[in-house]
């Protein structure tokens, strides 16, 4: 409250010292991160609900440190997708953290699931994997880290619903070819090195064919214990 | 007993005048590091010397060149593989001359044609900053340079043709704050390393410095800073400049490109005296030259075909933020009507401003800047290359119409 009347009485100053200018400095874009963001909505939605593009994936509700995350990652380049590194370049963290909480915090409702092309024993084979893993292979279940309603856990394991198959293979792809990265111990890593690609086909097909969960907000920290250590989910 | 105590007590002030002696000093050599470390944000060597998420000065930024890539150095004073068994003396032959300590030449990535003109004193007070951080033991990464350029003699025609070694020398028919302001952007700033037309030799002559270019590699065009058909800033307000600098935005346009990174890592850190001394010389080397009437290859049916959907695409997409009238509501959405970084005769700029959107940096003075959307994914060659048209042409604008090829080449140009 203090911080905006500060704010608020700078503004009225710098106007005043403007003089003539005053009236090209009354016409403002809105003081709200849903202007700043205007830039990212064309892409990923107005609330980060996501567009019809099946490879820009959703960002509203997800953990705020897990989107955090990501930021920090495109935009040194780690993760590489070049419009948005681009975009991120010269941002500092505190407005990075600031856009994160923004989609984190929106909550616009999970898209309908789409009708999956695979076959029924595809599918099975995803939700067998998912759900129970294949400690013949060392494949963890998925949900032992992404919880059992997947709906992920915070601050940095994201939700797995109302992401596109072609999206889910694709960044399973990119941590088995390595080049998408986490904080180490990068646990996805671990795991998608153990996935074929007839795996994550399945898996992919069957998490995108899951319906909304009642109440789709990651669960706090701590809620369950992971079965090994990752980076991006600090203890 | 007594006399055993008062030595004590003489021995312990002897320690304590030694002590604040020392203080004294290092109260003196921590203000000359203070300052070195302001000069190496000034000269921008913190971000061409550090890699992304790497430790700060230990090097291995790949610089992509025509001629292949080249990796900035390890300059902590680690004694192996960085500069720690350097004296002031091999640096300040660095900074002035471009050689190693062993007489052996640097690549004029190395912007020493500009550094050449930094003092002694402001040279040693870099070094003595450098020499205050942590140690890094991190070798240099080979550049990968292909032939014949792997061949440092090379950079012997380079230095015959382009670079002529000497520091500053103040123009005694100037203000102080005006010899201030050129030292800065001739020197540490070395704005003329992007601001200048380059050659197939990646050099810059001293005839054409400030005279606007195209940087290889990136594709990006960096202004003229002297005519006031580009980036000639002579009808700008100090005001205007010293926000433009500072903080990346300003009422009559914003920075964007290779521009945002040097306010982002370098002048958004210079004091305010500073800022308006280099102001104040920019605004001054600006030549009155009055503006040429456009000129356009393209037939003019076509392109007034072209400007009418221009303005189509532009209502549709771009007025929200940019103003019907182009007005802009500055500085966070710049204006467009009457604003030169649209209207030069390299139409590269607002094409790829249209293609790639962008973020002005995120700055002290303005920590979370607007942002605009990239089209290339929405609009098509033809569009962009209206929309381009129009905001060229209207309003009063003064620049050309461009083709649907012209944007089209640079939708493969690199973004990083
Ligand atoms: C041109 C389209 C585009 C724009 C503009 C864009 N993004 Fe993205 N974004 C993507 C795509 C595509 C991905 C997935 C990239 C990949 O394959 O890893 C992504 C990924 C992300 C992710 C990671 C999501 C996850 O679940 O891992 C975040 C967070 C994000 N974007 C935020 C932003 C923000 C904030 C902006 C604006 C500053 C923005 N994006 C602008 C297309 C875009
Ligand atoms: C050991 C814990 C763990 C297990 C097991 C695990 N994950 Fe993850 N997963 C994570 C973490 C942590 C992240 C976030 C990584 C980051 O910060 O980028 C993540 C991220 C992801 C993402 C990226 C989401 C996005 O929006 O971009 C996908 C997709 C994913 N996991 C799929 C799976 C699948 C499929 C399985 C089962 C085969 C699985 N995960 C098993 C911990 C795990
Ligand atoms: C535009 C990028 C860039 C900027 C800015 C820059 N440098 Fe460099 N510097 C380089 C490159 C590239 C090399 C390697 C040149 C070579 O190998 O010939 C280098 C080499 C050096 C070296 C030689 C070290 C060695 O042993 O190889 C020193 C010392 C140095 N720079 C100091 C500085 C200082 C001090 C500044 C700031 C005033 C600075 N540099 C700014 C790119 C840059
Ligand atoms: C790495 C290359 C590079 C360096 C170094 C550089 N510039 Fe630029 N500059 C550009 C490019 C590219 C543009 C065009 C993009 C833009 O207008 O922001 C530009 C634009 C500008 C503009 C015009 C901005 C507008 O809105 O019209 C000014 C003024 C300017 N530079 C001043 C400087 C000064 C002063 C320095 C030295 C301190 C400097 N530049 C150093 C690349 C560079
Ligand atoms: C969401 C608001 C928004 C929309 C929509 C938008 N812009 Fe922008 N525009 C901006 C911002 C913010 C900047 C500064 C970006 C930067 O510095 O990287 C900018 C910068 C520009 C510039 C460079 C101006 C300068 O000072 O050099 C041009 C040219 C431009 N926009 C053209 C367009 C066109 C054409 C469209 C429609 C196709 C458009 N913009 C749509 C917000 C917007």
């Amino acid at each position: 409250m203090f911080a905006r009347a500060a704010a608020s009485a700078a503004v009225i100053v710098t106007i005043a010292a403007f003089d003539g200018a005053a009236a090209q400095t009354t016409s403002q874009p809105p003081d709200t991160m849903a202007a700043r963001v205007e830039a990212c909505t064309p892409c990923h939605g107005n609330k980060g609900e996501g567009t019809s593009d099946v490879y820009f994936p959703r960002l509203a509700g997800k953990p705020a440190g897990y989107l955090y995350n990501q930021l920090l990652a495109f935009r040194s380049g780690r993760r590489k997708y070049p419009p948005m590194n681009y975009l991120l370049e010269f941002l500092p963290d505190p407005y990075l953290a600031a856009m994160a909480e923004y989609f984190a915090s929106e909550h616009p409702p999970l898209p309908q699931p789409a009708p999956s092309e695979v076959s029924k024993d595809v599918l099975a084979q995803g939700e067998l994997l998912a759900t129970s893993g294949d400690a013949g292979r060392n494949i963890p279940a998925c949900v032992s880290c992404h919880g059992p309603g997947l709906t992920g856990m915070q601050p940095g394991v994201p939700g797995l619903l109302g992401l596109r198959a072609a999206y889910i293979s694709a960044q399973l792809g990119a941590w088995r070819y390595g080049t998408r990265t986490a904080k180490s111990p990068d646990c996805m890593q671990l795991v998608a090195g153990h996935l074929t690609e007839a795996d994550v086909t399945a898996v992919a097909a069957w998490l995108a064919t899951r319906p909304a969960p009642d109440n789709p907000a990651p669960v706090p920290k701590g809620t369950y214990a992971l079965p090994f250590g990752c980076g991006s989910q600090p203890n | 007993m007594g006399s055993r105590l008062s030595i004590a007590l003489l021995v312990f002030a002897a320690f304590t005048a030694a002590a604040q002696a020392q203080e004294k000093t290092s109260d003196k050599s921590s203000d000359i590091i203070a300052h070195g470390e302001y000069l190496a944000r000034a000269g921008d060597c913190t971000a061409c010397h550090t890699a992304a998420e790497g430790r700060l000065f230990a090097g291995a930024r790949p610089m992509p060149t025509p001629f292949g890539t080249i990796y900035t150095s390890n300059i902590t004073p680690d004694p192996e593989t960085g500069i720690g068994k350097w004296s002031a003396d091999d640096f300040y032959k660095t900074m002035h001359n471009g050689r190693f300590p062993d007489g052996g030449l640097i690549y004029p990535a190395m912007p020493f044609a500009s550094y050449t003109k930094v003092t002694r004193a402001d040279s040693d007070a870099i070094f003595a900053y450098l020499r205050s951080i942590p140690p890094v033991n991190q070798k240099n990464k080979p550049h990968e340079l292909r032939f014949p350029y792997d061949n440092r003699q090379l950079v012997l025609g380079w230095r015959t043709l382009f670079f002529s070694e000497g520091e500053f020398k103040p123009d005694p028919t100037k203000s102080a704050e005006w010899n201030r302001g050129a030292y800065l952007v001739e020197g540490l700033g070395h704005c003329g390393m992007c601001h200048s037309p380059i050659n197939a030799l990646g050099g810059t002559s001293q005839s054409d410095a400030f005279k606007g270019g195209l940087i290889p590699m990136q594709n990006w065009y960096a202004p003229s800073l002297t005519s006031n058909r580009e980036a000639g800033l002579g009808d700008w307000s100090i005001k205007d400049i010293t926000d433009l600098l500072q903080t990346g935005v300003s009422a009559r346009g914003v920075v964007y490109g290779p521009m945002a990174e040097v306010v982002h890592n370098s002048l958004q850190y210079l004091n305010d005296e500073d800022t308006r001394a280099m102001a104040v010389y920019l605004k001054g080397i600006a030549e009155g030259s009055s503006p040429p009437p456009a000129s356009t290859a393209l037939p003019t049916a076509e392109s007034s075909l072209l400007i009418s959907l221009g303005k189509t695409v532009y209502d549709k997409n771009c007025a929200s933020c940019h103003g019907s009238q182009g007005e802009g509501k500055p500085p966070h959405w710049p204006p467009l009507a009457n604003n030169q970084s649209i209207e030069m005769q390299s139409a590269v700029n607002p094409i790829r401003m249209v293609l790639n959107g962008g973020y002005p940096p995120g700055t002290k003075g303005n920590p979370m800047p607007y942002g605009m959307p990239p089209f290339a994914g929405l609009l098509s060659d033809n569009e962009v290359a209206a929309v381009v048209s129009y905001i060229r042409t209207a309003w009063g604008n003064r620049g050309s119409p461009v083709s649907a090829r012209e944007a089209n080449e640079l939708r493969s140009a690199p973004l990083n």
